[in-house]
């Protein structure tokens, strides 16, 4: 079997073992696996508007995606796509509801505010990266935690004391009166067009550009990449600012399309942590991603259907994707059993 | 508030914040000593919370005073049984450590909230009855100044926790074990080539690292909130594995580093009663520990240098 039929066929069979799992919990605890997964797959393509909502659901997913995936062709891994993806949330609601601009000048901004927020917090563990040597999955998931903290104080100093800014004006907003139409009036926005606009600039800067192609030199080999005089430091540091900018968006997509304001979070969001899912799933490629997202994306809305039409506890979908990470990073077992199974087919 | 005062106030309060922090920091060192990046202390300790909790709620009537102990070896059991899946995929499936401790993260917090919701019917557990007890150490919580200070209406908890690390340094650093399992994280082929088993040495350090996270987490839950819900760990986990860095990997250093978080933590909590310490913006306390984690792995506070081999799976006969 060739190399790259196994590396397609790893995430599928991790997907069904997922759901396998998923299907044997639910049956250990007196549930009816079929009615939960029909309720799953109805809470996803039930009518018109969750559909819509689906695809909404899958927007913030693909930059998230797009964010580990940048970094990790780098040869970095960025867990701290969760506390960019906060910040750009912010950002992008500090300046929808700060002031009131045209909407060809406001929309952009409030968007290029939220990819800074999210590079410079990007930013910092690049360049530790590349001064220090310090491991950047640690100092993402602390500045994870820093992002949580500061924008939580930050809402409450812009709010006066509350828990919630503004709605933002509707010159940043990027509510579509189309999209609602189309989808009985659920929250799809135009961030879906801008984040997969985004997948065609991530495909364009690995595979047509110099940067890429250093980018990637980086990521198989350091040592190599020095020798060949590409500025690693640099590469680095860009990686991780590019992919902050990608999460970035991905907060944007929250902050000026589905809800319109940021309000203070106890915990994480879980975009971000479930944006590795969607790299891992999708081999860290630009169409990989898509597929990636729009699973988990799918997943994450249908399962909030299952509680109401199934009486399942929605976690049942965390259950499913955490198995699936697992599946997809022990890849090396599952190559290992399509090899053997292979050869026997060979010997007979 | 004289001086004194505040400090009888905030360093009780600091040991008990620094409790589950110690254990579960102590728990990453043997991990990462071994060579086994553990990210996935946050899940363990979020499943021995949850299982210290159903513990304590379904036996408090059969047990009465020792439930909250017993409920620290039940969630050791089940946190143990989840480190293995760890193990299992990072030392014999030769998964990328990292991914598949965050994968630990997601699920143990999935199941543990889907269990919840499936017995309870709830987004949260009841509250427990059967809570640790404050004790004066006797004769020690006598001594003047120290004794208010350290021994007076402490958990024994915190003492377990202290205790535990001091043993764990004897462990790691005065016995064979201790030696063989540095020895296989900083170079597993040499250790390897003097007939140790790599493999098992690891399993071990993982599954010891799950039984103190699950101790911790359950200390935690029963001490700090009562109850079991989604928020109730919280970034414990990430910050017990920060002062395991902060404390170079050592584990008398990460014991300091999560006293030390633990006091940092208190003050965000305690502090708005503290003359000076309130006027100093809450935000400050809460990302404090994050803040020197980061600059510590800097080298501005000393350099940190993680054992050699960690995260890379050992394969035999690979150079």
């Amino acid at each position: 079997m060739s190399t790259k039929a196994t590396n397609i066929l790893v995430p599928v069979i991790s997907v069904i073992l997922g759901l396998i799992v998923g299907a044997i919990i639910m049956l250990v605890s007196g549930y009816n696996p079929v009615d939960g997964y029909l309720a799953l797959w109805n809470g996803i393509f039930g009518d018109l508007y969750t559909v819509g909502e689906t695809l909404r659901q899958i927007t913030p997913y693909l930059l998230a995606g797009l964010a580990v995936a940048f970094a990790f062709r780098s040869g970095l891994f960025n867990i701290g796509v969760e506390g960019q993806l906060i910040v750009g949330w912010f950002a992008a609601a500090y300046v929808g509801v700060a002031v009131e601009l045209p909407k060809i000048i406001h929309l952009p901004l409030a968007l290029l505010a939220a990819a800074v927020a999210g590079a410079l917090w990007g930013f910092v563990p690049g360049l530790l990266k590349a001064k220090f040597h310090v491991h950047e999955v640690i100092v993402t998931i602390m500045m994870n935690y820093i992002a949580l903290h500061v924008t939580n104080a930050l809402i409450k100093t812009v709010s006066g004391g509350g828990d919630r800014t503004e709605s933002i004006f509707a010159s940043a907003s990027l509510r579509s009166e189309f999209f609602e139409n189309l989808t009985e009036f659920s929250r799809l926005h135009y961030g879906i067009i801008l984040a997969l606009v985004m997948v065609g600039v991530m495909w364009f800067i690995l595979e047509k550009t110099t940067l890429g192609f250093e980018l990637k030199a980086v990521g198989f080999n350091h040592n190599a990449s020095q020798y060949a005089g590409m500025n690693v430091n640099k590469n680095i540091v860009l990686a991780m600012v590019i992919s902050g900018a990608f999460a970035g968006l991905g907060g944007a997509m929250e902050a000026l399309g589905t809800f319109e304001y940021v309000s203070s979070k106890a915990g994480f969001t879980g975009i971000g942590f479930d944006g590795i899912a969607v790299a891992l799933l999708g081999m860290n490629t630009p169409l990989g991603v898509i597929f990636g997202a729009t699973l988990f994306g799918s997943l994450k809305y249908g399962a909030l259907n299952m509680p109401n039409a199934a009486g399942i506890p929605l976690e049942i979908v965390e259950i499913v994707i955490a198995v699936i990470i697992f599946f997809v990073a022990s890849g090396y077992v599952i190559r290992l059993f399509l090899l053997r199974a292979a050869k026997k087919k060979e010997a007979k | 508030m004289s001086f004194l005062e505040v400090l009888y106030f905030i360093v009780p309060s600091a040991i008990f914040y620094a409790a589950p922090l110690i254990l579960v920091a102590i728990g990453g060192v043997f991990s990462e000593r071994s060579g086994v990046i553990n990210i996935g202390l946050e899940g363990l300790m979020v499943i021995g919370a949850f299982v210290g909790i159903l513990f304590n709620l379904f036996f408090a009537d059969t047990f009465g005073n020792a439930t909250p102990w017993l409920s620290l070896i039940a969630a050791m059991v089940a946190a143990l049984l989840l480190s293995l899946v760890h193990a299992v995929a990072s030392i014999s499936f030769r998964a990328d450590q990292t991914v598949s401790g965050v994968a630990i993260n997601l699920l143990a917090i999935a199941l543990a909230l889907y269990l919840v919701k499936k017995i309870f019917g709830k987004g949260q557990t009841d509250f427990i009855t059967e809570r640790f007890s404050r004790n004066d150490i006797p004769v020690l919580s006598d001594i003047p100044v120290i004794g208010p200070m350290f021994f007076s209406s402490v958990y024994y908890t915190s003492v377990l926790a202290i205790a535990v690390a001091i043993f764990a340094w004897f462990v790691i650093y005065k016995t064979p074990f201790g030696l063989r399992l540095r020895s296989v994280g900083e170079h597993p082929m040499a250790a390897d080539t003097m007939g140790i088993n790599v493999a098992r040495m690891r399993y071990v350090a993982v599954m010891i690292s799950g039984a103190l996270a699950g101790i911790g987490g359950a200390i935690y839950a029963q001490t700090i909130s009562g109850d079991f819900g989604h928020a109730t760990i919280n970034g414990q986990g990430f910050m017990a594995l920060a002062a395991m860095i902060f404390g170079k990997w050592h584990p008398l250093g990460a014991m300091g580093a999560a006293l030390f978080f633990g006091f940092a933590q208190s003050l965000s909590i305690v502090g708005p009663s503290i003359p000076y310490i309130q006027d100093i913006p809450n935000v400050f306390l809460l990302i404090l520990p994050y803040v020197l984690t980061i600059l510590a792995l800097a080298g501005f506070i000393g350099r940190a240098n993680a054992p050699k081999a960690n995260g890379i799976p050992y394969i035999k006969g690979q150079r």
